[in-house]
């Protein structure tokens, strides 16, 4: 109704300012119009988003990650061994040739103001699917107290509670393959506590239920299996990082089956594994972006107290041994999207009683070691592509030159990274 | 019996040293939202900044030190808007700091009380790092900063109700002097209106929103990708097509691609402070924009 009113006004106004004023150049009409283009995209876009951003704040966020290898070995992965050690499942090298990895989702979320909710389940190439974590943990309790409950990595040493998409390397060092059954993750609850203080220190302590290695058989009523851990760490200055750990597992084990399938090795008794980490990062400024350096250790020593059964031959022998190792790494992003890696592995098995000689529990006067070097590229934070290499002296008298060439890539949400 | 005593003496002694009670602690998780929360809180607050001029706030590191520090805080001041998604609910999550999780009064995201520009109208990686909610880079336009210090005295205010007329008044006394020094910036930053720019990141949308700069290539290919030889070789000759008469990075960025383009097209590199730190000048918020006005002067013609 208004309408031609306003716009005879709007006439009147245009020709009166044109009157008035030198007439406008092209360039700065196009630019105006440019910039008049420029806001209403803007504006519909705001539109267009408003809705869809509410509804997605209360889906929880869902990333993918999708691995894959190409592997070569110049020994054949089926005899791999590590004498002296009793082996979990899925602790070789991996097979040879082209291979799908763990496709990992996860979907997390906080479910209220008081519970946060996350779920990892691994899809393995044989078209299993694994429940790798299902946790809640408490963000409301505060005094610096976080609770925890349901499957998770332990949160023993550094590598453990990090997933294998997040690995420096293509495989585990060689303590957590062999002590540690690569990542020891169970059924569980968790406490711990960060303090007041400006350098970080964390207590935690954590109970399992102990089905999975070193643990076996859900000892204890379902509860026999539980840890501690202790973390310190600071800055030193604007570039440098550092984080120091101790920790200590406690396992109770019943009829742990290692080695054969058909005739397993049977272990029934305490495993007691205590290890120290530390981790360094370097960056210039603190700004990761460009170059940046890290540094890792870690130490364990797992004590196993009990009876060993080889092959289920319903003859348990006497086993009371020690057996420790160590890895170190250093990882060097030397320029923006490309990094390069060294690795050192170190193992060492106590001797066993003459009963056990030829046992997987024989060290056969063998330390294993092993060498790996490896680099990496990233064209987003999302994507990496990675070459590998190690010098294999797992096994007595054999070397095995081992390579890999892995995609890893995540799709959907940002997964924030722990240290 | 005497080492224990010992270590109870010592362990008063640290509490002693502690910071007062009363003192509000602020986890500020970039340096101008630290800055902000001191010009209001004065002596009321005490700030801890998680991240420097010279560092990425997209890509920092779940650190134990600001583990610690999130731990301890009473009030967590980000710009949100996803720029910290790498981090920040890594601290979160592990800080066990009820008081300052997502919907709490102890979580204030500045990006919430601005207008938020270049919202995407399509999500995908292959555009590179975008934001959904817009872009989070708003620290540049300085009447965003008026428009979150008002929410940020409110909020203050809530945290530390004893303090609500302090907040109050200071926050007053701030925003007559931040709107004076708007005004005198504008006045002097008239002549870059309409001014064609290239830049490294796509972090100034709010800069050339408020002073009328035209920004007409980027340095990285996608958002949040370093820039590649190739990509460059494009950027020089879409320049020599549509020239451009500074190329603008903030300090953090790394300087190499800005520096090839210039030799190869003369176009000036702008390195601005961009957030309070990043130059000897940009000591504070007034610092930051009369550093980054006089910089953008010093390339013109």
């Amino acid at each position: 109704m208004h309408k031609p009113i306003f716009m005879a006004g709007l006439l009147f106004a245009a020709h009166v300012t044109q009157a008035a004023e030198p007439p406008v150049n092209p360039q700065q009409l196009r630019d105006l119009e440019q910039r008049v283009r420029e806001l209403e995209a803007a504006k519909a876009a705001a539109d267009k988003t408003a809705t869809r951003q509410i509804s997605n704040n209360f889906n929880p966020a869902i990333s993918l990650i999708l691995d894959g290898k190409l592997s070569g070995f110049s020994r054949d992965p089926g005899s791999y061994a590590l004498p002296g050690f009793a082996l979990g499942e899925e602790t070789g090298p991996g097979e040879e040739g082209l291979r799908l990895g763990e496709s990992e989702l996860v979907m997390s979320s906080n479910i209220d103001d008081k519970f946060y909710g996350q779920f990892t389940a691994a899809l393995t190439p044989e078209n299993e699917t694994e429940v790798e974590e299902a946790f809640i943990e408490t963000l409301a309790l505060g005094g610096g107290t976080t609770l925890k409950a349901g499957r998770f990595f332990s949160h023993i040493g550094y590598l453990n509670p990090v997933h294998a998409h997040a690995w420096d390397f293509a495989d585990q060092p060689l303590v957590y393959r062999a002590l540690l059954g690569n990542q020891y993750g169970d059924d569980g609850i968790q406490a711990r506590w960060v303090a007041p203080t400006d350098l970080f220190l964390e207590l935690g302590a954590e109970l399992f239920r102990g089905d999975s290695f070193p643990a076996g058989g859900a000892a204890g009523n379902g509860k026999g299996t539980h840890s501690v851990f202790v973390r310190l760490g600071g800055d030193a200055g604007e570039s440098h990082a550092w984080r120091v750990g101790i920790s200590r597992l406690d396992t109770d084990a019943e009829d742990r089956a290692t080695g054969d399938e058909t005739a397993p090795d049977l272990f029934t008794g305490s495993s007691t594994i205590t290890g120290v980490d530390f981790v360094w990062k370097w960056a210039p400024d603190g700004n990761p972006k460009r170059t940046n350096f890290k540094f890792q250790t870690e130490y364990f020593t797992r004590d196993e107290n009990g009876t060993f059964d080889p092959a289920s031959s319903g003859t348990p022998l006497a086993h009371d041994a020690k057996q420790k190792g160590w890895y170190a790494q250093a990882v060097y992003q030397f320029m923006p999207r490309w990094r390069a890696g060294l690795r050192a592995d170190r193992l060492k098995a106590d001797a066993v009683d003459a009963a056990l000689a030829g046992t997987a529990l024989d060290n056969a006067g063998h330390r294993p070691k092993r060498a790996s070097a490896m680099i990496d590229f990233s064209n987003s934070e999302f994507s990496r592509l990675r070459f590998q290499i190690n010098k294999d002296e797992s096994r007595q008298d054999q070397k095995d030159t081992q390579w890999y060439l892995q995609y890893v890539m995540s799709l959907g949400a940002h997964g924030a990274h722990s240290f | 019996m005497k080492t224990l005593n010992r270590v109870f003496a010592g362990l008063l002694t640290l509490l002693a040293t502690l910071p007062a009670a009363a003192e509000i602690r602020v986890f500020a998780c970039e340096p101008e939202w630290s800055a902000l929360a001191r010009e209001l809180g004065g002596d009321r607050v005490s700030v801890f900044t998680a991240t420097t001029a010279r560092q990425d706030p997209h890509h920092i590191e779940a650190r134990p030190s600001l583990i610690a520090r999130l731990r301890q805080a009473d009030l967590l001041v980000c710009t949100g808007a996803e720029l910290e998604t790498g981090w920040l609910p890594m601290l979160l999550r592990q800080s066990g700091n009820a008081g300052v999780q997502p919907g709490r009064p102890g979580y204030f995201e500045a990006a919430n009380h601005v207008r938020m520009l270049e919202i995407p109208a399509r999500l995908d990686r292959a555009e590179g790092d975008v934001h959904a909610a817009g872009n989070p880079h708003i620290q540049t336009d300085p009447r965003n900063i008026g428009a979150v210090a008002t929410a940020l005295a409110r909020r203050l205010a809530e945290i530390d109700p004893a303090g609500a007329d302090h907040y109050q008044t200071r926050q007053r006394d701030f925003a007559q002097r931040w709107d004076a020094a708007i005004k005198r910036w504008e006045q002097q930053a008239a002549p870059l209106r309409g001014v064609r720019i290239v830049v490294q990141h796509k972090g100034f949308p709010y800069l050339e929103n408020w002073l009328g700069l035209r920004q007409v290539a980027t340095l990285e290919p996608r958002p949040g990708m370093e820039p590649t030889s190739g990509y460059l070789v494009e950027v020089l000759e879409k320049l020599k097509r549509e020239p451009a008469k500074m190329i603008l990075r903030a300090v953090y960025n790394d300087d190499r691609a800005s520096v090839w383009l210039s030799e190869r097209t003369g176009i000036p590199v702008v390195t601005l402070p961009y957030t309070v730190g990043g130059s000897d000048q940009a000591g504070n918020l007034f610092g930051l924009f009369d550093d980054t006005v006089r910089r953008l002067l010093g390339a013109m013609p």
